[in-house]
């Protein structure tokens, strides 16, 4: 990857790792409600997934998808607004934290139920081939999803059919408070999965934008080629706990300390220092970044709250609530 | 096309119609393609469309419903058969948390276009996983379209309403009806979704019945019709949206009402009924409701078992001939 590219990599990630902390923040004042699922630590995987993606492909994520909805063309304004319950808000405040979408972008939602997303996945890299448009559909999800059926139906389908999809794993080793590891008897809950349904299981650094991007590219070109879908498993880790109410005090101190050092951003500054890009450029990024982010901050704060009668509205396609005469 | 047409006949011929007319619709589901369906009510769809619109799955009912979904949501029209209606326990999470939700949780962002087709009911003597009539459990969850036709003409004109439908539809056909013979329907019979039909009229009571329970209540009728008590009968075809006004209308002229239900008593559909014409209609009666409904008990394999927890025309004659006489 050249310097160009990677730059506008790490940008893309210091958007997502600002706007994250800027919900964190934002849960704190009492501007957010409900519970967050931060991506902090997880950025490369969306960006460089995202980089090696067709415009008009399909991505569905998890509630832990901020990250993705950034990536797939959701402004750090919509989503912020969605969070603190604005017209504005991505969904129009009805989805929340947990389900960021933008359709107009591919970005086909984010879906609370774990793994449920999975055979939604399917069934657009299905219709993609119905339709013969070569577009490719991508289920993001975490180790956790990698234990409940719809995981395995999802692989056993999109594998008979050798349909266009990608099962990308998020692994960061949580499933929420338990580790993985503890509730899995192979060593890596996706990939090691694969071949038991005939198709190819990888492992890549999660934490390595460009790692990323080349792996989802490989296998996006394959599966677009006809020869089926792929799992790919990246490791990864959380700076946050799973959700709001956790501080992730089950992780051990040691552990916490070598996975921030692994951190996706500064992994990214290093390569980009390699690559000789020099440091007020890579500041330039960084200011960037930081100014789109407090100006969504503050008009996400500015917009006003929804309409009370939206929420009767959008129950069916004709836009109403009716279900009587 | 002949005199007549079988329920399960007017169900691969529906699903035809509507495969011919918009090549977005197809079909997936265990079993329906090259075996023409376990119940053969997709008998010749493989031959006529091919298997690029007909698709055989595995036994796995979350990703053939959550791939509908996923279809739908990218610009097909799938059609889903659930193969019993017990087995949408295996996929409810699609039908109770994802596709009635996804439109609304987006702020109208997506359209759902999908309809899951699946064999219905008791009378068959399947035993307690494979006979029960489940329309109840779709009917409790906001966001759904909820059909069950009584003839085989409503099966053509309700699945057209229901495959050409923006919003998902859980199309239950009833397992006692699929060997029930009628009229075919003209080409291009539509049926709007949420009408329902007074398939007997009558001005002493309602009857309210859905699917296997109109033809009950039709004979119910006629034996009340021998004591002089006459009873009209609503085919209320759709669950959701609920037609609640014809409902109301025919109590304008009967003031007395049963629904007649095979789901059990307990979060059965008659309540939703019954409690609208308490809200609304509570001058228009004479007399207090009842439901005749399944006993709230897991349904028992054997047929004199099966009998005393169904509704049967007794029970409904018996409960007509207490509400007349109040």
């Amino acid at each position: 990857m050249d310097a160009t590219a990677l730059l506008d990599r790490y940008e893309r990630m210091n958007v997502i790792r600002r706007t994250e902390k800027a919900a964190h923040d934002l849960f704190l004042q009492g501007l957010v409600k409900g519970t967050t699922h931060l991506a902090a630590g997880q950025e490369a995987i969306a960006v460089g997934a995202s980089a090696a993606l067709r415009p008009d492909d399909y991505v569905f994520a998890t509630y832990r998808g901020h990250h993705h909805a950034l990536a797939r063309g959701a402004t750090p304004e919509e989503c912020l607004a969605e969070l603190m319950s604005r017209a504005t808000g991505l969904c129009r405040a009805k989805g929340g934290s947990m389900h960021l979408t933008k359709a107009a972008t591919g970005m086909l939602g984010s879906y609370a139920i774990v793994g449920a997303h999975l055979p939604m996945a399917v069934g657009a890299a299905w219709s993609a081939r119905l339709r013969g448009t070569e577009q490719l559909a991508v289920a993001f999800f975490g180790d956790g999803a990698t234990n409940i059926g719809a995981f395995h139906e999802s692989l056993n389908l999109a594998a008979v059919w050798k349909l266009p999809v990608l099962f990308v794993c998020e692994n960061n080793l949580y499933m929420e408070y338990t580790p993985i590891a503890d509730v899995t008897a192979v060593p890596r809950p996706a990939a090691d999965r694969a071949p038991a349904h005939g198709i190819p299981g990888e492992v890549v650094d999660g934490n390595d934008v460009v790692a990323v991007e080349e792996a989802v590219g490989r296998l996006a070109r394959r599966a677009r080629a006809g020869e089926g879908p792929a799992v790919l498993e990246a490791e990864t880790y959380r700076h946050f706990g799973h959700s709001r109410a956790d501080p992730a005090a089950y992780r051990p101190a040691e552990e916490v300390e070598r996975w921030l050092k692994h951190d996706p951003l500064d992994l990214a500054r290093g390569r980009l220092a390699e690559l000789g890009v020099g440091e007020e450029t890579v500041a330039g990024a960084d200011g960037r970044a930081r100014a789109v982010v407090e100006r969504a901050v503050e008009a996400a704060k500015a917009a006003p709250p929804p309409d009370p009668r939206e929420a009767l509205t959008d129950v069916w396609a004709d836009g109403g609530a009716a279900w009587r005469t | 096309m002949a005199d007549v047409i079988t329920y399960r006949d007017a169900v691969a011929e529906g699903i035809a119609r509507e495969m011919r007319r918009d090549a977005s619709v197809v079909c997936l589901g265990e079993d329906i393609g090259a075996a023409g369906g376990v119940f053969k009510t997709t008998t010749g769809l493989l031959e006529e469309f091919g298997p690029e619109r007909v698709w055989d799955t595995p036994i796995s009912e979350q990703a053939i419903v959550g791939a509908a979904m996923g279809a739908a949501m990218t610009g097909m029209r799938p059609v889903a058969e659930i193969m019993f209606s017990d087995f949408l326990a295996c996929c409810w999470d699609y039908l109770a948390n994802e596709i009635p939700k996804v439109r609304y949780m987006t702020g109208g962002q997506v359209t759902v276009p999908l309809v899951v087709r699946t064999a219905n009911g008791g009378g068959l003597g399947f035993g307690a996983q494979h006979s029960q009539a489940t329309e109840n459990w779709a009917l409790a969850v906001p966001g759904l379209k909820v059909a069950a036709p009584a003839t085989p003409a409503d099966v053509i004109g309700m699945l057209a309403a229901a495959i050409r439908s923006d919003d998902p539809v859980v199309f239950f056909e009833h397992k006692g009806l699929l060997a029930t013979k009628g009229p075919p329907p003209p080409p291009d019979h539509v049926v709007e979704l949420g009408r329902a039909a007074v398939v007997r009229e009558g001005g002493d009571i309602t009857l309210v019945a859905l699917a296997s329970m109109v033809p009950l209540a039709l004979k119910a009728a006629e034996v009340l019709a021998g004591e002089g008590v006459e009873a009209e009968v609503v085919d209320l075809r759709c669950l959701v949206p609920l037609d609640a006004a014809t409902v109301l209308a025919s109590l304008r002229r009967t003031s007395r009402l049963v629904t007649v239900e095979e789901n059990p008593y307990q979060g059965g559909w008659g309540a939703t009924v019954v409690s609208v014409v308490a809200d609304e209609g509570f001058g228009l009666l004479d007399a207090p409701v009842r439901r005749v409904a399944g006993e709230c008990v897991p349904l028992p394999f054997a047929d004199a078992l099966e009998e005393q927890v169904v509704p049967t025309v007794d029970k409904v004659v018996t409960e007509v001939r207490r509400l007349a006489a109040y």
